[in-house]
């Protein structure tokens, strides 16, 4: 613990700590454009620059000066405000004065730097220089003559999304930054490059010119697009949601969002359901909500009634639902649409017990079925730190791909998990912190489950202190549908078999209609989709960012998630959709208003009343050990299109053609 | 950036040199280089690697050779680096050449002891060639650049011509080394001035002139 004076304060640091977080620790502010916490130190900016003693008669760059017992630091002598100007002024000299038609106005470090810290007026009379413009894909704009050259978004390609795709050429005044030959970037997370540009150079292309900061109504979230449960800020005008950014909360996702986190919101203004439709003679007729009721009521279907959860709703919607049919007698919940039909009877043995920050410190690494980079990109960057800092091995079994890390693949055969090479099996036992993944691939392959939790027992993942045994869902309503009891012992088999008068349909898109044919399906959901098409009768809900909610995520983590916009023309919140339906059907569901209607899922399931990770315990039920051997399937063909919402993005759409089926779109020069 | 190089066609390159492999004599000296350094650390052998990749496309093209982005990802590959990496160092070093160069490449300093001691005319020797900054000549025999110091300023003005200096230059001799080379002939590398060897003084010292024949102790000149 060295002790250090900052600014005549004394106090003791951590060991290692650099002189800049030391400032920081006392409450200084240092200015800096290259240095960030989660990316290694670059010390190119030289905007950090302090007054150190003992040490050299000059200014030093903080960022990259470990602290040392007895150091005195200034902040604030006239040689650091003197160095900062300086610094300023060269950073200025060549960075256009574009400001009034730049993206990041607003919400620039350049400005806001130069505004604190700069001299007033600039003493440059040469001409600018320019860099041509870049292309680096459907999601980062680039207007490279405002790089400063932080190579911030170098280093977070190399670090956290694993693509060495963004690099610095040439040099000197002629140093640019660039993507491989100007390529698209081949990332889920290349949307994060935009945020961590502390100037203009990278914004965000669907965003452009579309608002300034200040015009944008800030709320709180909880993404819905993975299990992940990335925590993000909904910002929206009037009543369109204009972006997504992510916020900061170690936990779950550091300070990152996937592209799909950021940018399916222009699906959210398209092909909206906004009124409810009734199918009359096979035609879908728009009708009012009195007739959608009384065309639900018509059917008479007494409690042969069943509900299927979607990938997106969330548990509040769930519960309504669930006390609607309980109400009418039915028991028919399910919420894995494809068919899966897992063991749900423990919940902790269909949890990512080990949590998503442990997983940074898992020392061997087996996947089973899993493409981690498209079911969670932002634990396939905690596995990623794993392997890139701390030097973890990772096994994998499922179909071959690039997860951005050195991967030994096994094959694809699932009864691999019954009988690992020895060589895996001696890693995985001689392991500190072995972790095992299942994704949903594996677990649709009979006897995979059952494996799964005899291997975690034999190679003793699951110890004190530690729980090695992971599944990874990739639908963010999955955890919330299981602890809502939306699980049936052979899945959806079970509804089908059942053969209900009527279904309703929770945003759920991915449902085998055709096998429901004599069922009168009400699709209660936001889009115009699959499920949508398939429906007798209409129902239109509120999107995620259109309604307050409760969301458990892939660790079984609760969280909330709070209301930004209004949902569209007459479509209404799905827990009133559900309690004026209960009234039309003659039935009570016990709640009046959407508190109650929390109240009551609360009372239900406590743990849903909590925020954080929800208690499993860790109990192990009786499984066929036996896996088939046959090929695990990947349960994403398409990461951008994987739900009703980003098939109707039209952002999403171009990055599935453009990053997914390699059609060219890159701009020819100008 | 207009004197920034204008990198070719990427089809056209990927045609012409996507399957380009070293040769045996090439392999050999590639596999010793990789061997200089501890073994996870190959990527460090990327910049001679490159060297030997722009001598190969030199011989095969009978230039003095360049990199194709094809054959920088082949240097690349076999390091087990990703393009991207060995693409900026080939773009931050001036001896890697980023874009096709002449049978001679004509390196003319510019730096202010050149400068002083007359580059332009080796510059006006080398235009009135018919050669122009930044091209190659159409009968493809020199590329000419200018350049900053090479570190030869004791013999300015000098031009590196493909691995040779030619130093002490004026219009004349500058005119005729680019003949000889023209014509096919080799001529006589380094200075250019009768008499002198390397960088010393010319016409003979003009200080410690006792050294010249017999060690001479000098300190007690130095006393008084």
């Amino acid at each position: 613990m060295p002790k250090v004076t900052v600014d005549g304060v004394e106090l003791d640091v951590p060991q290692g700590a650099t002189v800049l977080q030391a400032c920081e620790m006392a409450g200084k502010e240092i200015p800096r454009f290259c240095y960030h916490e989660r990316l290694s130190i670059a010390g190119n900016c030289r905007m950090c620059l302090v007054e150190v003693a003992p040490g050299p008669p000059k200014p030093q760059a903080s960022c990259a000066l470990p602290t040392a017992e007895g150091q005195v630091i200034r902040t604030d002598s006239p040689m650091v405000k003197k160095a900062r100007e300086g610094v300023m002024e060269f950073l200025l000299i060549n960075h256009p004065l574009d400001c009034p038609i730049c993206d990041q106005g607003g919400e620039c470090d350049l400005q806001d730097q130069s505004v604190a810290y700069g001299r007033g007026a600039t003493r440059y009379d040469e001409n600018k220089r320019a860099v041509t413009e870049k292309y680096m894909g459907p999601i980062v704009k680039t207007v490279m003559t405002r790089c400063i050259q932080c190579t911030r978004c170098v280093r977070f390609a190399e670090e956290v999304a694993g693509v060495e795709d963004i690099g610095a050429i040439y040099r000197g005044e002629n140093m640019q930054i660039t993507s491989y030959l100007e390529h698209a970037i081949q990332s889920e997370l290349s949307g994060n490059v935009v945020d961590l540009c502390p100037v203009g150079a990278l914004t965000s292309k669907p965003y452009a010119f579309e608002a300034r900061p200040w015009e944008l109504t800030k709320t709180l979230g909880i993404d819905m697009m993975d299990a992940v449960g990335t925590n993000v800020r909904i910002d929206s005008r009037g009543r369109q949601v204009l972006r997504v950014l992510p916020r900061v909360n170690d936990d779950v996702n550091e300070e990152w969002a996937s592209d799909k986190t950021r940018h399916h919101v222009d699906g959210l203004v398209r092909r909206r359901l906004d009124r409810p439709y009734v199918r009359k003679s096979g035609q879908m007729v728009e009708a009012t909500w009195a007739e959608a009721f009384e065309a639900i009521k018509a059917v008479n279907a007494g409690s042969s009634v069943a509900a299927i959860a979607g990938d997106l709703v969330d548990c509040e919607t769930m519960f309504a639902a669930k006390s609607l049919v309980n109400a009418l007698g039915g028991t028919l919940l399910e919420g894995r649409q494809t068919g899966l039909d897992y063991d749900v009877t423990s919940l902790s043995a269909v949890n990512f017990n080990t949590t998503i920050a442990e997983a940074e410190n898992a020392d061997v690494i087996l996947l089973v079925g899993t493409n981690l980079r498209w079911e969670a990109p932002l634990i396939n960057t905690r596995v990623r730190k794993a392997v890139w800092k701390k030097g973890a091995k990772v096994f994998a079994i499922g179909p071959e791909t690039d997860l951005t890390y050195r991967t030994e693949w096994l094959g694809d055969d699932a009864s691999l998990v019954a009988k690992l090479p020895q060589h895996v099996t001696d890693a995985l036992k001689g392991a500190e912190r072995p972790m095992l993944v299942f994704g949903g691939g594996a677990l649709s392959v009979p006897g995979v489950h059952g494996a799964g939790l005899a291997l975690a027992k034999a190679v003793n993942a699951v110890r004190d202190g530690w729980n090695g045994y992971n599944v990874v869902h990739f639908s963010a309503a999955r955890m919330g549908s299981l602890m809502l009891g939306y699980g049936l012992p052979r899945g959806i088999k079970d509804v089908i078999a059942a053969k209900p008068k009527l279904a309703f349909f929770l945003g759920a898109d991915e449902v085998d209609f055709a096998a429901l044919p004599d069922t009168f399906k009400v699709y209660v959901g936001h889009h115009g989709d699959k499920g949508a098409h398939a429906a007798d009768v209409i129902l239109p809900a509120a999107a995620w960012t259109e309604k307050d909610f409760t969301t458990v995520n892939t660790e079984g983590r609760v969280q909330r998630s709070e209301k930004a916009v209004f949902a569209p023309g007459d479509a209404r919140e799905d827990w009133s959709i559900f309690r004026a339906l209960a009234d039309a059907l003659g039935v009570s569901v016990g709640f009046d208003s959407f508190d109650e209607c929390r109240a009551a899922m609360i009372a239900a399931v406590p743990a849903l009343g909590v925020e954080g990770i929800a208690d499993y315990g860790w109990t192990v039920p009786k499984l066929p050990a036996k896996p088939e051997a046959r090929a695990i399937p990947s349960p994403i063909k398409d990461f951008y299109l994987t739900n009703a919402i980003c098939r109707a993005s039209p952002t999403m759409q171009r990055c599935s053609e453009e990053l997914i089926h390699g059609v060219d779109f890159a701009e020819a020069a100008e | 950036m207009a004197d920034a190089p204008q990198i070719p066609d990427e089809a056209e390159t990927r045609a012409r040199w996507g399957n380009f492999a070293w040769t045996a004599e090439n392999a050999e000296k590639a596999k010793a280089v990789i061997a200089r350094y501890p073994a996870g650390r190959q990527r460090s052998a990327v910049m001679p690697l490159l060297d030997l990749a722009q001598r190969q496309v030199g011989a095969e093209t009978q230039t003095q050779g360049w990199l194709p982005v094809p054959v920088i990802e082949f240097v690349a590959a076999q390091l087990d680096m990703p393009f991207m990496r060995a693409y900026e160092v080939a773009t931050f070093y001036t001896m890697y050449n980023l874009v096709p160069v002449g049978r001679y490449h004509v390196q003319v300093c510019g730096t202010t002891p050149c400068l002083l001691r007359g580059s332009d005319d080796v510059m006006a020797a080398c235009k009135n060639r018919g050669m122009t900054k930044g091209k190659t000549t159409p009968d493809g025999l020199f590329t000419l650049t200018e350049v900053e110091c090479m570190g030869t300023c004791t013999n300015a003005p000098m031009v590196q011509i493909n691995d040779d200096n030619y130093e002490d230059l004026d219009y004349d001799s500058m005119t005729r080394i680019l003949d000889a080379l023209a014509a096919g002939d080799a001529p006589k590398a380094g200075t250019q001035i009768a008499g002198r060897h390397t960088s010393e003084p010319e016409g003979g010292p003009t200080t410690l002139k006792e050294m010249v024949k017999a060690n001479h102790d000098y300190r007690k000149e130095w006393e008084a």
